[in-house]
Parts: C-alpha cells; sequence; structure tokens
C-alpha cells in the first residue's frame, strides 16, 4: 500500500539533445546522409570535433508528496518547471528515474487544449472536456455548471472564432476547472483572463485544494503560490533548490537566488533573430546599483541586438512588485512613433529614466520585451533585474502603503472664523 | 491496466486504488490495449470532431463526399471505358469502376488522414496525455461517414441497371474493415515516420497515386495472367476491390488473392502497432 503518498518521484532526470531531437526537424536526408558518415567517422574517430550538445533540463530530482498536498513549483525560466510537469503529466518520458502515481490524474498544462475554432461553445465543451480526460457522461452531469461559469450562456450554439478572446478563454477554463482528479498538474493556467475572472479561478482553485486533492502549480504569479500553495519547490538549472513551505521557496527565488541582481549579462544565443545582451538598472551617473531612494532617478538601460532585417520592433517594460502585482507598463511609443527610436540592424541601446517620488518604497522587479507588432515577442528579459527603493525624506518614510511615493500638492484654505451661531441651526 | 478513467459523474468520489508507473522509454514498449478500450469515448470524440469540421463553410458540405468518386468514375467511364474499351468483368463500365472507386476513396482518405494525424494535432499532444493510437485510428475512421454517403450513390446506381446483390453481401462489412485496417496497418508506420521526417507528408499524395494505378479500380484484375493473379494479392487494396466487385456484383471471387492480401496487412499491423508505440515514448519531444 501507498498509504499516503499521492507523488514519489526518484532520481527522475531528462535530457535533451540541443540542436537535435528538441529544436531541429528531422529529414530523410539528413538521416540518409549521417547513415553514410557514422561508419566513416567511427573509423577515423572524429569524436573530438563534435562538442556535446545534451543538455539535462531536469537532474536528478526526488520528492515526495502527500495525498492534499498543494504544490507550488517555481523558478525561472528555463529552470524545468514546464518539463517535470510534462514527464509527470505523461506527455514526455524521462530519461532515467521513476515516478509513481497514485490515483487518477488530470493536467492543464494549457487553457482551451483541443478547442477547435469551427466547432460551437457546446460542441468544444465535449470534445475539450473529453480531451483533458472526462467522460461524457461526467461533462453532460456538469454541463450547465461550465457554461454558467463561463458566463456565456447566450452564445453556446455558436462557433467559438466568432468569440471575442476574453469569452474564449472563459469558456475554455471553465471547462478545465471542471476536471475533477485526484491529482491535478496545472501549469500557469491562471495566467489569461481579465482581473474579475482571475479571481474567479482562483476561488476555484482554492476550492479544489480544500477538497482534499493534491495539485501540482507552475507559476511565475507569485501571489497565488503563496495564496494557494502549503508547499513550494523551487527549480534551478534542472534541479531542486529548495524544497519546504511555499513562503520559504518564494523567499528563496526572491532575495537569495543570487542570478538577481542590477545588471544581468544574457548569454548570446546565435540562433534568435533578436537578443538582449545585457540590461541594468542603474543610477543617475549610470553606476548599476539595486539601492535607491524615492528621491532618485532610476535610469534601466538594455543593450538588444537585432541579427534580422525587422520593421517597427518596439519595447515594452513591466515594473511588479514581488507578489506579482504589476505597477508600471511603459511602451517606447508612448509618446508616439518617433523616427529616433528606431531600432536598426547591430546592436542598440535602449533606456529609460523612472522619475524620482513616482515609486513607493519597496522591492521591485523589471523585465522588458521586445515585441512586433501584430506578432508578439522577439525576446524577453523576464522578471530577474531586481532593486529596492527606500523613502528618507518624507515623515511617513517606509511605512507609507501604495504602489506610488508621489508627493501631491496639498492645500489648506481658510475659509472663515469658527461661528458659534451655525451649530444652533 | 496503468490508468483508468472511470470517474463517476459526482464530484466527490472516493479515492481509487490506481497506481501509474512513468519510467524511461523502453525499445519493445507493450501495447496496451486495454487503456486504448478505456480511451473509447475519446476515439469517438476525435471522430465527431473530424466529421463535423468536414464541411464547415462549403457551399456542397457532405456532397462533396460523392462528387470526387463520381468525377473519377466519369473520366474512367469515357477514357478506360469507352475509348480504350477496357473488359469490365461483364459488368457496365460506370459500375465495375464505382465500385472500386468507393472503397478507394475510403482507403485514401484513411491513409492521409491517419498519416497527418500525429503531426495536426501536435499541439494536443503536447499538452494532455491520452494513448497515442488514438489519432492515427481517428484518422482511419472519420472518413466513414463519407464512405456511406457515396455508398448510397451505389446502391442507387445498381438499382439503376437492374443489379440485385447475391447472399455474397453480408460479406460487406467484412471487406470495409479489410479496407480500413489495411488503411491503419500503413498509416501507423506513416504517422509514426511523418512525426520525425516531415517528408512523408510530400511522399503521401504522390503514395497513393501510384496505388490508385496499381489496383484493379479502372481495370479488372482478370486481365492479369491466371498463374501470377495470387501475387496481385501482396497489394492488399487489389484484394479489397475485388472482394467489393464479388459481394455487390458479382463477379469471380478474389479468394487466394485475398488470403494473401490478408497475411500482409497482419505483418504490417503488428509491425506498425510496435513501431508506432515505440515511436510514441519520443512523440512530444521530436513533434
Amino acid at each position: 500500500m501507498s498509504g499516503n503518498v499521492a507523488i514519489r518521484v526518484k532520481e527522475l532526470g531528462k535530457k535533451y539533445h540541443i540542436g537535435g531531437t528538441k529544436e531541429k526537424y528531422y529529414s530523410l536526408r539528413d538521416t540518409v546522409a549521417n547513415a553514410i558518415k557514422s561508419p566513416i567517422n567511427r573509423v577515423i574517430n572524429t569524436h573530438i570535433d563534435q562538442p556535446s550538445t545534451d543538455f539535462w533540463a531536469l537532474k536528478n530530482i526526488s520528492f515526495e508528496v502527500q495525498k492534499g498536498d498543494v504544490i507550488g513549483i517555481i523558478g525561472r525560466n528555463g529552470a524545468g518547471k514546464s518539463t517535470l510537469l510534462k514527464v509527470l503529466s505523461r506527455i514526455t518520458t524521462p530519461t532515467e528515474g521513476e515516478v509513481e502515481l497514485y490515483g487518477r490524474v488530470g493536467s492543464l498544462l494549457e487553457v482551451g487544449t483541443g478547442f477547435h475554432p469551427e466547432l460551437t461553445g457546446r460542441e468544444n465543451i465535449f470534445l475539450s472536456g473529453s480531451i483533458i480526460g472526462m467522460k461524457k457522461r461526467e461533462i453532460n452531469y456538469k454541463f450547465d455548471e461550465i457554461v454558467k461559469f463561463s458566463e456565456i450562456e447566450k452564445f453556446i450554439d455558436t462557433p467559438v472564432k466568432r468569440y471575442s478572446s476574453g469569452m474564449y478563454v472563459r469558456l475554455a477554463f471553465a471547462v478545465a476547472a471542471h476536471l475533477d482528479p485526484e491529482i491535478l498538474i496545472i501549469d500557469e493556467v491562471l495566467a489569461v483572463g481579465d482581473v474579475a475572472f482571475q479571481k474567479k479561478c482562483l476561488g476555484k482553485m482554492g476550492d479544489v485544494a480544500q477538497e482534499g486533492r493534491t495539485v501540482l502549480f507552475v507559476s511565475h504569479n507569485l501571489t497565488a503560490v503563496k495564496q494557494l500553495c502549503n508547499r513550494g519547490l523551487l527549480l534551478k538549472d534542472g534541479e531542486i533548490v529548495i524544497d519546504g513551505s511555499s513562503d520559504n521557496a518564494i523567499k528563496h527565488y526572491l532575495y537569495k537566488d543570487n542570478s538577481i541582481s542590477s545588471k544581468i549579462q544574457f548569454p548570446r544565443k546565435p540562433e534568435k533573430l533578436a537578443q538582449f545582451l545585457s540590461t541594468c538598472v542603474c543610477d543617475i551617473d549610470n553606476n548599476p546599483s539595486s539601492e535607491y531612494t524615492c528621491d532618485d532617478s532610476i535610469v534601466i538601460t538594455a543593450e538588444f541586438e537585432l541579427r534580422h532585417e525587422m520593421r517597427d520592433v518596439y519595447f515594452g517594460a513591466t515594473i511588479q512588485t514581488p507578489d506579482g502585482i504589476r505597477v508600471l507598463y511603459s511602451d517606447i511609443r508612448d509618446e508616439g512613433i518617433n523616427p529616433k527610436k528606431i531600432v536598426n540592424l547591430g546592436i542598440n541601446r535602449i533606456s529609460f529614466v523612472i522619475p524620482p517620488r513616482l515609486l513607493g518604497p519597496g522591492n521591485y522587479f523589471l523585465k522588458i520585451d521586445a515585441a512586433i507588432p501584430q506578432q508578439g515577442i522577439l525576446d524577453s528579459t523576464e522578471f530577474i533585474c531586481n532593486f529596492n527603493i527606500k523613502d528618507f525624506t518624507t515623515i511617513r518614510g517606509d511605512n507609507r502603503v501604495g504602489f506610488f511615493s508621489t508627493i501631491l500638492p496639498w492645500n489648506v484654505e481658510y475659509l472663515h472664523s469658527y461661528d458659534n451661531s451655525r451649530s444652533n441651526i | 491496466m496503468l490508468l483508468s478513467l472511470k470517474i463517476p459523474p459526482v464530484s466527490n468520489n472516493g479515492p481509487s486504488n490506481l497506481k501509474t508507473i512513468i519510467r524511461p522509454p523502453k525499445k519493445w514498449a507493450p501495447l496496451n490495449l486495454q487503456e486504448l478500450w478505456e480511451y473509447r469515448e475519446l476515439l469517438f470524440s476525435f471522430i465527431m470532431r473530424d466529421v463535423k469540421i468536414r464541411y464547415k463553410q462549403t457551399g456542397l458540405g457532405f456532397l462533396w463526399a460523392i462528387i470526387q468518386p463520381l468525377l473519377i468514375m466519369l473520366i474512367f467511364t469515357v477514357f478506360f471505358g469507352k475509348l480504350a474499351k477496357m473488359p469490365s468483368d461483364g459488368i457496365p463500365y460506370p459500375l465495375f469502376s464505382f465500385a472500386a472507386l468507393i472503397p478507394w476513396t475510403l482507403f485514401a482518405e484513411s491513409l492521409t488522414r491517419s498519416t497527418t494525424s500525429m503531426v495536426n494535432n501536435a499541439n494536443i499532444m503536447t499538452k494532455v496525455y491520452f494513448p497515442r493510437l488514438i489519432m492515427p485510428i481517428s484518422g482511419v475512421l472519420s472518413p466513414i461517414v463519407d464512405f456511406f454517403i457515396s455508398f448510397c450513390i451505389l446502391i442507387i446506381m445498381m438499382v439503376l441497371y437492374g443489379f440485385v446483390p447475391t447472399i455474397t453481401i453480408i460479406l460487406l462489412p467484412f471487406f470495409i474493415l479489410f479496407a480500413l485496417i489495411t488503411s491503419l496497418s500503413v498509416g501507423l508506420w506513416l504517422s509514426a515516420l511523418n512525426v520525425k521526417y516531415r517528408d512523408f507528408q510530400y511522399i503521401i499524395p504522390f503514395l497513393i497515386q501510384i496505388w490508385l494505378f496499381s489496383s484493379p479500380i479502372a481495370y479488372s484484375s482478370s486481365l492479369l495472367p491466371e498463374q501470377y493473379r495470387f501475387l496481385y494479392g501482396l497489394n492488399p487494396m487489389a484484394g479489397v476491390i475485388e472482394g467489393f466487385r464479388w459481394v455487390l456484383l458479382g463477379t469471380n471471387p478474389p479468394e487466394i488473392m485475398i488470403l494473401i492480401s490478408f497475411g500482409v496487412v497482419i505483418l504490417l499491423l503488428i509491425g506498425g502497432l510496435f513501431y508506432f508505440k515505440r515511436m510514441e515514448q519520443f512523440f512530444a519531444d521530436v513533434v
């Protein structure tokens, strides 16, 4: 008997061949060519000039999950979170190690898996429901509930290609939220929909956790992890760094992970069409620093390399709190499209200034994205730069609440003297 | 049994005693046909999806299912029947060719769809687990609706030509099944290969064209010298097509030919199943 264990992971490892299995399409020609080359290579033994291209996305992962645990898995992009979920939900096989799962497993790695634009909302509920693992009987039983949750009753017989993106996501989530397994594996599903709907979903997920179900949850939304999970796993470079309370894992992720700093250099990836080379949070004299006062100007710079002729590249910066609340978004086009702000082939330096007395005291994370209209993001720095702001000058100082430290011009105007007769009226 | 989905309709269902073990890929993966059976509802959902979306936003809709074989029949009748005066075993040429085109269209469509099924549904396969065999199987089964529509046309034609089928017609389901299994046995190989080598997407139309002319559709297998005719069974579709003509139109039965076809298909099918199962373990990483 397994006792109370829901998931047992033993020395799990997953290896990818870079430039091979993961990124490149095979073509018959290559295989034929390799088949001819490899015996020749073997004979002359030219292994030296072929550098090892193996990449371990997961290394020696071992942990156990008790029934009813809600575990948040956090870590930077490329830390192995998604690979771990893919192995656990049996989409891909591990290279070594073993996993035991006790109970029915359901995985939601995407909202709207299997949705087909030509089919109506009703048809998609049945299709997507059965793809994620529900029986027809079960969908029939939950159908009204799903429709009600999605708030699209009127359009249930309209093809989903006519839906707005919000409606689409709501319906898709409604289906997913009614999946009812004993072990639920979720990847970033909450990063969708409008705020009101997100709250509803968080509530629904809270229900899931309270019903004693085991949940594995990957997210960049640290607030959600904090609220929902009783345990946290912090992954870094495919290995578990912290396996403890979710608070502990989050704190470690935010403050102790030494890859967070004010200046970051990114490794060059020549296969990318465009890439950030570095990003820096500097003071007004261009010295990288992570400590500021509310009265400092903070200069954000980034070096960006464009390797391929592309038009209309633009940048956007997001500043968020450790809880994942977005405080500020700024777009290079905010002041209108300016020919001086065009990115040219080669290395470009972009910068902007956060003026004094804008952000309130606290800890902030910064992300810069490069994108093309309608085509999406070319490259992103992710929330890797981090800085602190303190307020020394005002009376309230660091005890100020809210996101801003802007000093607003208060005013007191003398109207007239205290009048005894007024109080008698 | 690895993963069962016997979920009662009510939520708070009691704990199940299921155990799933995930291990690194093996060279010979078990077929696990029981698991496949447990997923039969999903298979049905995929088939329904493909049937529903097939003629969405087309003006003619399901008419397309009959236009294609009818037009080919017309061309074959004009060129092979009237001009080249091909012998047709004493059957009116349009009926002779249409009775062959119907199982052929089913086979060709099934094969094409099962070959592309894995790549076309890659976005689903990289997000959720289910036995991957469902994909090529649903590809094979979804054209069956088209088949029955054009089969009705064949019945109408038989009535018009005054053909009354004999008792052998009870064997028809066997030949339909045989056509489907033939396309599955080839489709398993090609769908697995197509995940790794997209070349097969381009090979398919070409392969089907060659296969069309090497099958007895425009002509009869009685054109072949009698002592070598059984070898024609190496092309399983020859057995299927002659079988169709036999049970519907009363031509000569494809005796030995069908046995050889049967052997070929069983070998292809078993090989295909194991090859597919073996490749399945890498699909999500390669697709």
